[in-house]
């Protein structure tokens, strides 16, 4: 029992590698969680953004938040999908039946989620520097930038295990993300929402990316963040916590 | 008593209200080869599945080189190694680093080298560094068990090693499995061809309609053969045609 509780980092090091390695030889997961948020980038900037009134002069800085959370959105489904594939496949069995950490398996893929989107992060961070991002934000607002996003990535990553492990095809594990892909949309990410009609701007002041989005925004700024950042902590921590305890439950019950 | 390696008592389990396993007892020696026989549904993966620590049983206990499944799972799987029905390995690594993810897993000290001794072994050294996706059944079946064969396990499960095989690839097989019984591994295996378990094991048991309805030495279920009939050539039965009457029995009962 001591032996295999020390083995819990290594073993998942090892499970992290391996998920990484699938990462890096699928090129759709590739283009979908960094080449696909660029490209969305250059669409807002070059093509709407001349007609799109934010009240800012630098619409790039405008975006990036937003950006920066559609690649987290339009990454998770990929983690259900491994997910569920590693269920089906048998490797879990493999991996269950050798004297490794029980959980070690499935922290894999949520570490691989994690770091997967840090680097797509950086990616997307440079190509809007070239595009003419410029932020005044020092060390401790990046940091807590980079703190918002890993949450908001924990969380979703959280939901998408839960997707994964319980999916009966491929396609119910992947379905769950569609909905979440919208929120983005949704929110103050690419407008404000003063121009919305009333219910559509009334769920987009409401819903977790906005303030998510504001809070970044704010920070990258170098202005006050306000209520907004404990606002966006309360719902990722929140989705957090609810989304691993029930992805714990199915993990489980999935694997005696 | 000599020692035992596997022992069933009174296993039961159930899918909802499907009642799978019934009451399975069964025994298997340190060191042996043991043949679980049962057509398609028996149960006998349902068996395999708990004695891997996979699955909880209803009832019943099942200790695994002296540790109960249900209470020490930890202890059971240090000693233990799986090759499950359906191959399990990782598709998109390639067979070298499939080998090296579980040597590591293992906490060898050179899992490069214990990699490169299995490839040779099992005649993947060419298919080495390929995507395991790229690999005919044969050749996923010989690393999946290769995997399995990692760290030296007392006790190796085998569940359907040969089904999907060709005739060439099942020797092989058969090859590696009676090596590692001279190695004084413990083998439990499940097969549903019967000459596979005439062929392997020491002691055959077979599984049916929940539970174990004969068990012994092949010689001993030859004598629990019906007497010979009439025919003009003297011959011996076949384990088939043993199976065949077994099960023929029970069921005009
Ligand atoms: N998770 C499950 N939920 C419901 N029923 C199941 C489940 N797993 C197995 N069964 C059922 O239990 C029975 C025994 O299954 P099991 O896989 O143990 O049989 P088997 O002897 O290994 O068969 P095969 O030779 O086809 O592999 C089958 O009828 C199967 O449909
Ligand atoms: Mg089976």
């Amino acid at each position: 029992m001591e032996m295999i509780k020390k083995h819990f980092f290594s073993d998942m090091s090892i499970m992290l590698g391996r998920s990484m390695r699938h990462i890096f030889r699928s090129m759709d997961t590739i283009i979908t969680v960094t080449i696909m948020p660029i490209a969305f980038m250059l669409l807002f900037v070059y093509v709407f953004g001349g007609a799109i009134q934010t009240g800012t002069d630098n619409y790039v800085n405008y975006l990036l938040p937003g950006i920066l959370l559609i690649a987290i959105t339009s990454g998770i489904a990929y983690t259900a999908y491994r997910l569920f594939m590693d269920m089906q496949r048998g490797i879990f069995e493999r991996f269950h039946s050798m004297p490794i950490a029980r959980s070690a398996a499935l922290w894999g893929h949520v570490l691989t989620s994690l770091v997967s989107n840090a680097i797509s992060f950086v990616v997307i961070i440079l190509v809007a520097l070239i595009m003419g991002f410029r932020s005044s934000a020092g060390v401790l607002s990046w940091l807590a930038v980079a703190g918002i996003l890993a949450l908001f990535t924990l969380a979703l990553t959280w939901i998408a295990a839960i997707a994964g492990l319980s999916a009966k095809s491929v396609d119910g594990a992947s379905a769950f993300s569609y909905p979440i892909l919208f929120l983005p949309f949704i929110s103050s990410a690419f407008v404000p929402t003063e121009t919305m009609p009333s219910a559509v701007r009334a769920f987009a002041e409401n819903q977790p990316v906005t303030s998510i989005v504001e809070a970044i925004r704010s920070l990258l700024a170098g202005q006050p963040v306000g209520n907004d950042i404990w606002v966006a902590l309360a719902w990722c921590l929140g989705i957090l916590i609810v989304a691993y305890l029930f992805a714990m439950r199915a993990y489980k019950r999935k694997a005696a | 008593m000599k020692d035992t390696a596997i022992q069933v008592k009174g296993l039961q389990k159930s899918y909802k209200q499907l009642h799978v396993l019934k009451g399975v007892d069964l025994e298997v020696e340190k060191g042996s080869i043991f043949a679980l026989l049962g057509s398609n549904g028996a149960g006998k993966t349902t068996i395999v599945k708990i004695l891997t620590t996979l699955l909880k049983q209803d009832s019943g206990t099942a200790t695994v080189n002296g540790f109960d499944v249900a209470a020490k799972p930890d202890n059971v799987r240090q000693s233990i190694s799986l090759t499950g029905q359906f191959a399990a390995v990782d598709e998109i690594l390639t067979g070298r680093e499939n080998l090296i993810m579980i040597a590591k897993l293992r906490y060898l000290k050179n899992p490069r080298q214990v990699a490169d001794d299995l490839l040779n072994r099992f005649g993947l050294t060419d298919a080495a560094d390929r995507r395991v996706s790229t690999y005919s059944g044969g050749m996923r079946r010989r690393l999946d068990i290769a995997m399995s064969l990692i760290g030296k396990p007392q006790l190796i499960f085998l569940d359907e090693p040969t089904t999907g095989l060709d005739p060439e690839a099942r020797i092989e097989v058969w090859k590696v499995v009676k090596e590692l019984a001279n190695k004084g591994t413990t083998v439990f295996l499940t097969t549903q061809y019967l000459d596979e378990a005439e062929q392997l094991a020491d002691r055959i048991a077979i599984l049916h309609e929940g539970k174990i309805i004969a068990n012994g030495t092949l010689s001993d279920l030859k004598k629990l053969f019906p007497p010979a009939k009439v025919e003009y050539v003297e011959k011996q039965p076949s384990l088939e045609e043993i199976f065949l009457a077994i099960i023929g029995k029970k069921e005009e009962q």
